[in-house]
Formats: structure tokens, sequence, C-alpha cells
């Protein structure tokens, strides 16, 4: 896609936007509508589109697939050791009062913040896992036809 | 104009513009959602079904032909299905309250308790956030479990053919070189 020179340029510009907007969707969803599974989303978005105009490997160059492959399991035990830190520390599980036992409602903020950033995590590497396999196979149909 | 847009849907015979379609009406769902004040379901809506969806749709597409089938069987039993589930959700919705009615059990239910809890148990403004992601952990860690097995049962489906097929061509080339 070489000769695609505007969508080249606005892709760049918008690319460091969009990530951005998915980390404010991600940190800031105890204030504003928004948390993990949105940001996780938005976040796939911002490499899914930098895939399509520059090509797939140059989005692998940036994020390769092992990497993308590590996320989703990451993600999940990101959301599952925060449950078992506070077991170990004498709460239930998933109790986030355990982050900060002196302060209750500071730990509950850290829970969720860290419980979001799991989800996004495992989200994102799911989205962009699927797209680099659908993109990988060989398309039946050439750039002429659309 | 939901329903325009789903009768496009069903009538457009190119399987680009039925794509684009599915993503016109996931943004005015999503519009809905926001009139209903449903502002996290909308943004997930306008995030996931009209850009990720229409993206693998897209990608499915280039996989597949770009025209829709003719279809062989007659119409009228699936009609006449559409038309009976249709009528018995529209007799459900008799039933149901109004819009903002204050005494819906959507409103006197649990909704009250979370409400009251939320500010000093948790301490963040968002209701909604608390409850997905702390009295609701349990379920959240499922939802996580459950889009981690997707990813996988997809990359296990879709790269596994892929790299099958690719291994079928390099034995082709070798015994042709052969």
């Amino acid at each position: 896609m070489r000769h695609h020179l505007i969508l080249r340029v606005i892709t760049k510009l918008l690319v460091g936007t969009i990530i951005l907007f998915a980390f404010y969707v991600q940190f800031h969803g105890d204030y504003s509508p928004g948390g993990g599974f949105q940001a996780g989303v938005i976040m796939a978005v911002a490499f899914i589109l930098y895939g399509i105009v520059f090509g797939l490997e140059k989005v692998q160059q940036v994020f390769p697939p092992w990497v993308v492959h590590k996320m989703l399991a990451l993600g999940v035990l990101i959301y599952a050791a925060t449950g078992i830190y506070s077991l170990f520390i004498g709460y239930g599980y998933l109790d986030y009062s355990a982050l900060s036992p002196e302060h209750p409602e500071h730990g509950q903020h850290w829970g969720i913040l860290a419980v979001e950033f799991g989800v996004g995590v495992t989200v994102t590497g799911v989205m962009i896992a699927i797209y680099y396999a659908f993109a990988n196979r060989p398309p039946r149909i050439s750039d002429e036809e659309w | 104009m939901l329903v325009v847009t789903a009768l496009s849907v069903v009538r457009v015979t190119s399987l680009f513009a039925t794509a684009m379609f599915s993503g016109v009406f996931s943004l005015l769902s999503a519009l809905l959602f926001v009139g209903l004040d449903a502002v996290d379901v909308a943004f997930t809506e306008a995030a996931v079904g009209a850009g990720i969806s229409t993206v693998l749709v897209l990608g499915t597409l280039a996989l597949t032909s770009r025209h829709e089938k003719p279809s062989t069987s007659s119409p009228v039993i699936p009609l006449f299905v559409v038309f009976v589930t249709g009528g018995a959700l529209v007799y459900g919705t008799m039933d149901m309250p109004n819009i903002g009615s204050a005494d819906a059990p959507a409103q006197t239910h649990v909704s009250p308790d979370y409400m009251e809890r939320t500010p000093h148990e948790i301490g963040i403004p968002n209701v909604v956030t608390a409850i997905l992601a702390s009295y609701r952990g349990y379920d959240t860690l499922g939802e996580t479990a459950v889009v981690f097995t997707a990813g996988i049962g997809v990359l296990l489906l879709i790269s596994g053919l892929g790299r099958r097929r690719k291994e079928e061509e390099e034995d082709d080339g070798e015994s042709g070189a052969g």
C-alpha cells in the first residue's frame, strides 16, 4: 500500500492518540465510563489500524506475535494473582481491602485498577491475536476486486 | 433508522456493504444505549460492535467471496419464525414498566443497595466499575477467562490451519522440484 499517502499520514497521527485514549479509558474507568474491556479493544484498534495501513509485517515488528500470545495469559494471571495476594494477606479471594489494610477504600482503588489492567491486557491480546490469525492467511480475492 | 439499517443489511447482496451496514447498526444501537443512560454499555457497543466486529468481518470477507449466494430455500418458514418471536417479544414489553419509572424492578431490587454502599465502601464515582470489578469480581474474572479461552480457540482453529496449508504448499514445491 505504498500509494495511499493520505491514509499513511493520518494513521501515523491517529495511532498515538488512540493509544493515549485507550490508557485514559483504562485508568480513568473509576471516574468515567469505561474500563478494561473497552480500553483493551481501543488499544487493539490502534495496532489493527496500523496493520491495515502499513501491512502485517510492519505491525508484527512493533508487536511480535509471541508477545501477543503471552499477553493473553498474562492478563488472566494478573487478575487471578490479585485475588491470590489478598488470600495470602488473610482476606477473602479478590477482597481488595487487603491491598491497603489500614485504609480499605484505597485498597479497593488499587484492586480495581489491578484487575482492570489484567482485563485490558487480555482483551488487547485476544483482539490483536485474532486479527493476526485472520490477516496471516493468504487472501483469496485480490486487491483490485474491492 | 435502526429498522431501515437492519432491512438494508438483509436486502444488500454485496457482503462488503452488509459489513458496513452492520457497523452502522451497532453505532445506532450505541446511541440508543446512550439515550437509556447506559453509557458503559454504549461505549462497549461502539468499540466492539462497530469497531472490532466490522474489521473482523472484513478480514473474514477477504478470505471468502464478495457476494452472497442466492438463497435456494423458501423464505416462508424463517419469516413465520421471525414474526412469531417478534410478536412474543412485543407482547412481553407490554408488562414492562415505563422508561425511568421509579418503581421498576431494576430501580428497587439491588441497585439502591449498591448506590448506597459504593461511596463509602469503594469510594469511586463510577458505580458500574465498582460493581463490575469489586462486588462482582468473580464474574469478571470468569469473563476474562472466557475472553482468553475464545482467543485461544480462534488461534488454534485459524493459525493451525494456515500453517498446515503452508506446509502442504512447501511439500508440493519440494515434490515439484524433485
